[in-house]
């Protein structure tokens, strides 16, 4: 991380904004049009936890105590080095860390709905849109015009578009790429400094991949289970799960989480007016503290189908307890259409659990013979 | 001896289980896990295979935790898969599986052919398996298997064991130790605290009767009727029980050399 720390403090030298978020529910169009730079802040690895539990509840998910640790220790260059934070209110435990930590850091929160579904959510939202496009133009002495939100829309919108050309590639038997190595691509996007660049690398290796499909390359044998991944997010430090899958010799096709594909799935409708089209996507987030939940359902039932998946492996941290309610509303979901083996895997950063959670993924794997 | 023969080992937390298999017997011999599973797995098959005078066996399936330690195995199977396909050897009518095994417990639903059609199995902590038992028997002064000859329950002594950790829960015993409650009282309540812990475990894979009690607790039979009362569905067990593992493991190994 120290070369993060170095960059950004030259990128802060030359005047720019910076603002972090820890979920893909911070509208990242309303930061690029204020003309800063917008990072995903330190929250999947363990080595923060302890500091995390010094104010934090041990029984809290990893996530946050992870988020808190880095935070209030300077450990994380994109939290030190923003100008504000944007927050939301995915969960209790989040929301209360929010209210620790601006302590020492300007924190905005957003306000979620409990539902994407009502028309009076959806206003709500807007709302909750409007009010950090005013707050983001307050504190970084700038204007978000439409115009610079329609130009925002149109490069993050291509962003989503090259990720799902990259993404169709696995749809490949065999795969052209492990899923270790396709959650680090998206994990890439959290920390782009120039969008163009960023969009280019994608453009090239969506190029080999197809180049590597043609000439029969492949990164998993043909046949090897196709996995689908969902749940909680399982960023660079936490693919734990994913890593044992993939040793255990299936191939994982698709990262359906908040650090896989799911941010990119929905583009921002760019037809309507700015602000609206991007509160309606942002909204449009299935994720497990949406009561009920069914677009969640919706996509796992369409990319079982279009990925040709043999299993879905529903990831939960300890202490989520949305996602893991959710487990067992997935499992029946799945059971009733077309019955897809599922698992559910309940752990937390650590490896100390690696072995136990090997035997049930390979037991999972000798299920589907 | 010319006739195929084939091995399946279940290296266990606790102990290691040796099943041979020549399409129609099956023998089954069992060792302490020691701290060197290996070496006392490899032994056993030795014994084994020299008290039968038999020749080194044509495939080996290996299973349980020390299963990727071990190498003279043909293959490596989940203990998940095997205890299953034993499970509906020993007891054909079995449409779940409960196996209480050293350091975890599992609930399996499998279909007529010993195939696992779903599971489940305790999360990273001990309360519902056999090392939960034998850090309370310890506490008692008794061993695991000691526990399972004692009497359950006392007359007008109503007692609970509400800790899950294993730890507060030794913690609570020894409070009712000091507090004169009688052991056998002591003893009922622990086994509804296990009964309780894997009932609510099972029911994330819907269990339907008859279960299939199997692993090393299985021989306590107190234990198996807690379990049906909590579970609300008949529990069946087999005195070779334990061997489920090993059995299906070499069940499995037969496959593999019939196919070949």
């Amino acid at each position: 991380m120290a070369d993060a720390f170095t960059m950004l403090k030259g990128i802060k030298e030359t005047g720019k904004k910076v603002v972090g978020f820890y979920c893909v529910y911070a509208p990242q169009e309303l930061v690029l049009a204020a003309d800063a730079l917008g990072f995903a802040l330190c929250a999947t690895k363990e080595e923060a936890i302890p500091d995390g539990e010094k104010t934090l509840p041990r029984n809290f998910c990893p996530l946050i105590k992870s988020s808190y640790g880095f935070a209030v220790t300077d450990k994380c260059p994109y939290f030190l080095y923003s100008d504000i934070i944007i927050g939301e209110t995915t969960c209790d435990g989040k929301k209360k860390m929010f209210e620790l930590m601006k302590d020492f850091k300007p924190v905005h929160v957003m306000k979620l709905p409990q539902t994407y579904l009502d028309d009076s959510d959806k206003a709500y939202w807007l709302n909750e849109v409007k009010i950090l496009k005013e707050l983001l133009e307050k504190e970084l002495g700038t204007e978000i015009t439409d115009d610079k939100l329609k130009e925002a829309i149109k490069v993050l919108n291509e962003e989503r578009r090259l990720m799902q050309e990259l993404s169709e590639c696995m749809k490949h038997d065999p795969v052209p790429m492990n899923g270790q190595d396709f959650l680090k691509l998206m994990w890439g996007r959290n920390f782009v400094t120039d969008r163009a660049d960023f969009a280019q690398q994608i453009k090239d290796i969506t190029v080999d991949m197809k180049e590597s499909i043609a000439k029969g390359e492949a990164a998993m044998p043909q046949g090897a289970k196709r996995i689908l991944v969902t749940g909680v997010p399982t960023g660079v430090g936490s693919e734990k799960v994913i890593k044992i899958i993939e040793d255990c010799g299936a191939a994982v096709v698709y990262i359906e989480n908040c650090s896989g594909m799911k941010q990119f799935v929905t583009l921002v409708d760019e037809t309507k007016p700015p602000l609206e089209a991007i509160a309606e996507k942002y909204l449009a987030t299935p994720c497990s503290c949406m009561s009920p939940n069914p677009i969640r359902l919706e996509n796992l039932a369409k990319l079982i189908e279009e990925y040709q998946i043999d299993g879905v492996v529903d990831i939960t941290w300890q202490g989520c307890h949305t996602y893991n309610v959710e487990s067992r509303v997935v499992k029946e979901f799945l059971k009733k259409n077309g019955n897809t083996p599922f698992l559910q895997v309940e752990t937390d950063y650590s490896q100390g659990d690696v072995e136990q959670i090997k035997t049930r993924v390979q037991a999972f794997l000798e299920m589907m013979g | 001896m010319n006739q195929i023969l084939v091995a399946g080992i279940d290296a266990g937390s606790s102990a290691i289980k040796l099943s041979l298999y020549d399409g129609r017997q099956m023998e089954n011999i069992s060792c302490p896990s020691g701290w060197n599973p290996k070496e006392q797995a490899a032994n056993l098959l030795a014994a084994a295979l020299g008290a039968q005078n038999a020749d080194t066996p044509a495939y080996i399936v290996g299973t349980g935790y020390g299963r990727s330690n071990l190498p003279f195995v043909t293959k490596a199977m989940t203990e998940i898969t095997c205890h299953a396909r034993g499970a509906s050897y020993l007891l054909p009518a079995a449409k779940t599986v409960l196996d209480i095994g050293g350091q975890d417990a599992k609930a399996i639903r499998t279909d007529d052919s010993g195939k696992v059609l779903d599971f489940v199995m305790n999360d990273k902590c001990a309360a519902g398996t056999g090392r939960f038992l034998q850090v309370m028997a310890n506490a008692l002064g008794l061993d695991v298997a000691e526990i399972g000859q004692l009497e359950v329950g006392a007359p007008n002594q109503e007692c609970t064991i509400n800790a899950m950790c294993t730890v507060f829960a030794e913690s609570e015993v020894i409070g009712l130790v000091n507090r004169g409650v009688p052991r056998e009282a002591i003893i009922g309540a622990l086994y509804t605290s296990i009964a309780k812990r894997v009932a609510a475990m099972a029911a994330g894979i819907q269990p339907t009767s008859p279960v299939a009690f199997t692993g090393g607790v299985a021989r306590n039979q107190a234990l198996g009727r807690e379990l049906a009362d909590r579970l609300g569905l008949t529990v069946i067990t087999h005195e070779q029980a334990i061997f489920a593992g090993s059995i299906g493991a070499a069940l499995y190994a037969w496959d593999a050399v019939r196919t070949k």
